[in-house]
């Protein structure tokens, strides 16, 4: 037990007396905008999709439309995130000849990837919504997008809030891949600090219990913004 | 009758659920101030018949002649139509994440803010020499269009007494007020023509009263009402016309005297012996 208290000691003499705090700050800083920004992306995306869809299938260019989600969709799910960055950092950026920091690129293959997963979850959540508040506000003389906007979404929103949160824990937890285009997350960070002294028991450790927290912060979060959303219910 | 009596023209309409021809070439007008109740066995096309009306459901052929246009035809801008046609459903349909006054006050403000944000854009494009024609002065603003539409909700929340409930969110309504401020909701349009799809239906017995007791209202003050029922009571005391369906055609037309006490087909006779 002696040998594990010393550990801790050298551990935490690296991370307060010789600044290691800072780069933990900044990795934990990179973890959650990269997980948020891509959540917020996704969402958005994930949204479009979703109502593109369940459109009803009458146009040539909702057909069309919708093939291309289909293709989106697939193409996003079929591959590993680790193989998205990979590929859009090494692979499309050089191609295109766009300079863009690592910590973006994440954001951007998170969201692009998440949008995906979240089209899926929106879509289930749009069909889990009556038929007749699409109805109720097309007889008013709204339109089929505005009925969309303000009535159907928000109550799927609310109707998949639960699985939206699993969606935002998978991605905070995920973001532990990123530094493979070199973004400095919080696995970046306690890597550095074990490296210095080739002692890695405690930084790993150290870096599981920051996973949880900030996990459990968000579970809490989710439960007060359902208990917001659900003011409308029946009692 | 004039011609200008004619709110509704149905013209040759067919509704076809894929193989399963539900109305078969209906031919009606429905006048102003007219209170025609549609009667029928279940399955006889009385609701798709009423929500072809205003092209809830797309007729497959025929035409719908409203405000001067076939809404039917797919090119017309059916929701500038649906705006003048009240419609109240069997399971009312209030927004669920809306409260009672939102639920009233969304289609005003949504649309009144709609139309004043072309006619500035009409304004801008003409002052452009982009197009032709007037500058219209703009004479409303975002929060005027808010602040009438919220009068005019509490004026229509009071009439049904309800007012007290205009911050409470639908799930906590009893069904019967459920239905009065859908009927409400469906007026803060000012519609033309108010159709009704089974109103009572789904109520309890003793919520029913109250939801007939201001369609009542309405009609005495002169709305024209397109009503699908199986209130017969409420088809003989307020109906001007009963319509009645069978298999997808208008079997009997007649006034509520003549139809009730005279029924000529077999079909409405067997009908009204099981009914009343």
């Amino acid at each position: 037990m002696n040998g594990f208290s010393l550990k801790i000691e050298k551990f935490l003499e690296i991370l307060i007396e010789r600044g290691g705090y800072k780069e933990v700050l900044i990795g934990l800083q990179n973890t959650v905008l990269i997980a948020v920004a891509g959540l917020i992306i996704g969402t958005v995306i994930g949204t479009l999709i979703a109502a593109v869809r369940v459109l009803p299938k009458y146009s040539k260019i909702v057909k069309a439309l919708d093939g291309f989600c289909s293709f989106y969709v697939g193409l996003f799910r079929g591959t590993p995130m680790v193989v998205q960055l990979l590929v859009f950092y090494y692979v499309m950026l050089p191609l295109m000849g766009i300079r863009m920091s690592s910590v973006v690129v994440a954001i951007t293959v998170f969201g692009l990837n998440s949008g995906a997963y979240i089209s899926e979850i929106m879509r289930a959540g749009i069909l889990s919504v009556d038929p007749g508040q699409m109805e109720g506000a097309r007889s008013v003389g709204l339109s089929y997008t505005s009925a969309m906007m303000k009535i159907v979404i928000p109550q799927a929103i609310k109707n998949i809030l639960p699985t939206l949160g699993n969606e935002f824990i998978a991605l905070i937890k995920e973001t532990s891949v990123v530094s493979f285009v070199g973004a400095k997350d919080l696995y970046l960070a306690f890597q550095s600090i074990g490296s210095g002294t080739y002692e890695y028991m405690v930084p790993y450790l150290a870096m599981a219990i920051i996973y949880i927290v900030i996990v459990c912060l968000i579970t809490l979060g989710i439960k007060v913004m359902e208990r917001r959303l659900r003011k409308g219910d029946r009692k | 009758m004039t011609e200008n009596n004619k709110l509704i023209e149905v013209r040759g309409l067919c509704k076809d659920f894929g193989d399963n021809k539900v109305l078969k070439d209906i031919n009606t007008d429905i006048m102003k101030g007219e209170k025609v109740v549609v009667i029928g066995p279940s399955g006889s096309g009385k609701s798709t018949f009423l929500r072809c009306l205003n092209c809830m459901e797309d007729p497959t052929a025929g035409a719908i002649i409203f405000g001067g246009e076939n809404i039917a035809d797919m090119s017309v801008d059916i929701n500038v139509h649906r705006q003048k046609m009240g419609m109240v459903f069997q399971h009312f349909n209030l927004f669920n994440n809306k409260t009672v006054i939102e639920n009233i006050m969304l289609a005003p403000i949504l649309i009144g803010k709609k139309n004043l944000k072309k006619q500035k854009k009409d304004n801008l494009l003409i002052k452009l020499h982009l197009k032709k024609g007037e500058v219209i002065p703009v004479t409303t603003s975002v929060s005027e269009i808010t602040a009438n539409a919220r009068e005019k909700a509490i004026e229509l929340l009071k009439r049904i007494g309800l007012e007290e409930k205009a911050d409470a969110y639908p799930s906590s309504l009893s069904g019967g007020q459920k239905q009065r401020v859908a009927i409400v909701r469906s007026l803060a349009m000012d519609p033309d023509v108010i159709l009704f799809d089974e109103p009572t239906s789904a109520l309890d017995p003793e919520m029913v009263g109250e939801v007939l007791e201001l369609m009542k209202d309405l009609a005495n003050q002169g709305m024209t009402m397109v009503v699908v029922t199986h209130e017969m009571g409420f088809a003989k005391e307020v109906g001007t016309r009963i319509i009645f369906m069978d298999e997808g055609r208008f079997v009997e037309e007649a006034t509520p005297e003549e139809f009730f006490a005279h029924p000529k087909s077999e079909r409405a006779i067997e009908f009204l012996s099981k009914v009343l």
